[in-house]
């Protein structure tokens, strides 16, 4: 730990030296994503120094990037952000699916929308945004949002929502049965009645659910499915729900941003990170898939069998939503501020 | 000033000197205040880029988005009252937190001036040592206290004095406790400081006179209390109109407060612009009510003469 504080603080003062050292990786992820063990067996293994800077959203990782503050070999971005990435030209094609270790990649995530034939990043996890009762009070055998939309009076007012537009509004568009990242005004009014309706039976607007459930305020809460897990660690009633109407998927992705001043060893750690013991260990420590084949066979027996991290036959698909429009993002945030006014 | 005359008046000029100690000051002040607000005016001004940032274009629609915007529908210019609704909440939330903390100090503020000097110092002591935790920390131990399970909630229920929790947490409720525990040492210790300054003589004196409790109050008390009432009442009021954790937290993200509308724009709405309109807002705000107490004192003065 102390090192990684170091490391970060020493990161900070070579920021504008990019040719610090050969053996040197800089690592920009979000906190307690890296398991240390993974680092030090790259470390060992490529006489390779890694330090590891960490972000808490999207939006700051972006903005760092393009004010060209970087530094950085490896990023993390989420599947909607790649598309953005790739677009403003801002990372390295490091040809991820001509390297060794892609035959390992699970076809599902070799050609993805956000990086079609695998150019410029490898899976590093993924996730799913659903909801999580507490199956002792609540009944959720329908597997329906209307659990969380017109709740049963049992379960009014003890409902958590999760702080964050983009899901809490694709979440409703999906339960109303619209196309999500909507533009169209009647359909985004629609979103706003029934939100609205439903915010007399919401106790908060949290993203922080494993705390909300494990403690009994909230018995039913929108959740990712990573936390939802950790929840139920201390709560064993506690069940990860699948909506039968759809849930948004995400996946996060090891890439290299333009401009990397230790390429090589960057490219060393995206092909590291696909070899199935080593992507296993991500799964353990951060509790999301990873999306390499062979790695079941390193993952802990628990996690390798959690509802959590897998979907019954009978869910639907997750949908990977793209990176919503700007005018999206608008109208979305007007609903937003019209429900918490 | 013997400061002055011990080490600098024989090699260097009186006003160099003024300069030389003035510069940390003023230094600190440009580079952590002027420039922060300066680059957030020119924001003000710009487009929002599509992900965040500011395109260089001048436009001047934050701030009429404050108040207008295009209709979901027919996409017209109609009138908005969401932002305002925001700002008055704040206003108000901030307001009552203020009166309050007003009403809970002024007592205590006297009492602990009446002390002996002893006992003065250990109060004091115990009113600054919540300041030696952090604010987040405290915020989310004063939901833990107000939560359904909390304490309270449990006491009151073994009690038998309720059968339900009730509703103290996730709502304005919570909000203005959290605003009042978050700044109540604001308003005690300048409140403290006046009533230390008080000349009690002042009091006797009066009631020689034949002055009845009233007048002795208004016309006595309350014309030395004034500076530290109104710098205590803009020691509150200022934090607590912008406050982000209590709503966040206590409030439970239900209502937001124009902390939280800005600390939107910046981050899920990727509208820079419109946020530094926002905090704009609230700064010329700010200020209004500083010029207006200023020159209320002002007035005051002159009226004594």
């Amino acid at each position: 730990m102390k090192k990684i504080i170091l490391s970060a603080a020493l990161l900070t003062c070579m920021a504008g030296h990019p040719a610090f050292a050969a053996g040197d990786l800089f690592i920009y992820t979000w906190g307690e994503y890296t398991p240390p063990e993974m680092v030090a067996k790259f470390e060992k293994t490529h006489d390779v120094k890694v330090h590891i800077d960490t972000y808490d959203s999207m939006e700051t990782m972006l903005a760092k990037l393009k004010s060209g503050a970087g530094g950085y070999d490896i990023i993390v971005p989420g599947h909607d952000t790649m598309t953005i990435l790739v677009r403003e030209g801002l990372l390295e094609p490091i040809n991820a699916s001509q390297m060794e270790n892609f035959r390992h990649v699970d076809e599902t995530w070799r050609d993805v929308f956000w990086d079609p034939g695998r150019v410029y990043s490898a899976p590093w996890a993924w996730g799913s945004t659903g909801f999580v009762i507490d199956s002792a009070l609540v009944d959720g055998a329908d597997h329906s949002l209307k659990t969380l939309f017109e709740p049963d009076d049992a379960t009014k007012g003890k409902i958590n929502m999760l702080r964050d537009v983009n899901d809490v509004i694709n979440m409703a568009l999906r339960y109303l049965g619209k196309p999500r990242c909507n533009e169209n005004p009647g359909d985004l009014k629609a979103v706003l009645d029934l939100l609205t309706t439903q915010k007399a039976f919401v106790k908060s607007y949290n993203s922080e659910t494993k705390e909300l459930l494990a403690s009994g305020e909230a018995v039913v809460s929108m959740s990712w499915n990573g936390y939802a897990m950790r929840a139920r660690d201390e709560k064993p009633t506690l069940e990860y729900i699948y909506p039968k109407e759809g849930y948004t998927g995400w996946m996060d992705n090891v890439a290299v941003p333009k401009g990397a001043p230790n390429l090589e060893n960057a490219k060393l750690w995206v092909n590291f990170v696909m070899a199935p013991e080593n992507a296993a260990m991500i799964t353990n420590y951060a509790r999301y898939s990873n999306g390499i084949k062979g790695a079941e066979a390193f993952v802990d027996k628990a996690l390798a069998a959690a509802p959590e991290l897998n979907p019954p036959a009978d869910a639907p698909t997750p949908e990977f939503l793209p990176a919503c429009s700007p005018a999206v993002t608008k109208l979305y945030d007007r609903v937003w501020t019209k429900l918490l006014r | 000033m013997s400061a002055r005359q011990f080490s600098l008046s024989s090699r260097v000029s009186p006003r160099l000197a003024d300069l030389g100690l003035l510069g940390p000051a003023i230094a600190v002040i440009l580079v952590f205040m002027v420039a922060p607000m300066a680059i957030m005016f020119v924001y003000s001004f710009l487009q929002a880029a599509p992900y965040g940032g500011v395109e260089w274009v001048f436009t001047t629609e934050a701030y009429s988005s404050i108040l207008f915007e295009r209709d979901f529908l027919d996409n017209s210019l109609t009138f908005t009252p969401d932002y305002l609704i925001v700002l008055a909440r704040s206003v108000f939330q901030a307001g009552i937190a203020t009166v309050l903390c007003l009403v809970i100090s002024v007592p205590t503020a006297y009492y602990i001036a009446t002390r002996p000097e002893r006992q003065k110092n250990i109060w004091l002591v115990l009113i600054t040592i919540p300041y030696w935790v952090n604010l987040l920390i405290r915020t989310i131990a004063l939901l833990f206290v107000l939560r359904g399970d909390g304490p309270i909630n449990a006491v009151l229920m073994n009690l038998g004095i309720v059968s339900e929790p009730l509703p103290l947490s996730y709502n304005g409720f919570a909000v203005c406790l959290g605003l009042i525990y978050s700044f109540l040492p604001f308003m005690v210790l300048p409140l403290y400081s006046a009533f230390e300054r008080f000349d009690f003589r002042l009091l006797e004196a009066a009631y020689d006179l034949y002055a009845s409790r009233r007048i002795a109050f208004f016309r006595i008390v309350l014309p030395v209390m004034r500076p530290g009432l109104i710098a205590g009442s803009l020691l509150v009021f200022i934090p607590s109109i912008g406050s982000y954790l209590a709503p966040d937290i206590l409030g439970g993200g239900k209502t937001l407060m124009i902390g939280n509308l800005i600390g939107t724009q910046f981050q899920s709405a990727r509208n820079w612009p419109f946020g530094a309109a926002l905090s704009m807002i609230l700064l010329t705000l700010t200020l209004l009510v500083l010029l207006w107490l200023a020159r209320r004192a002002g007035h005051q003065k002159s009226d004594c003469r």
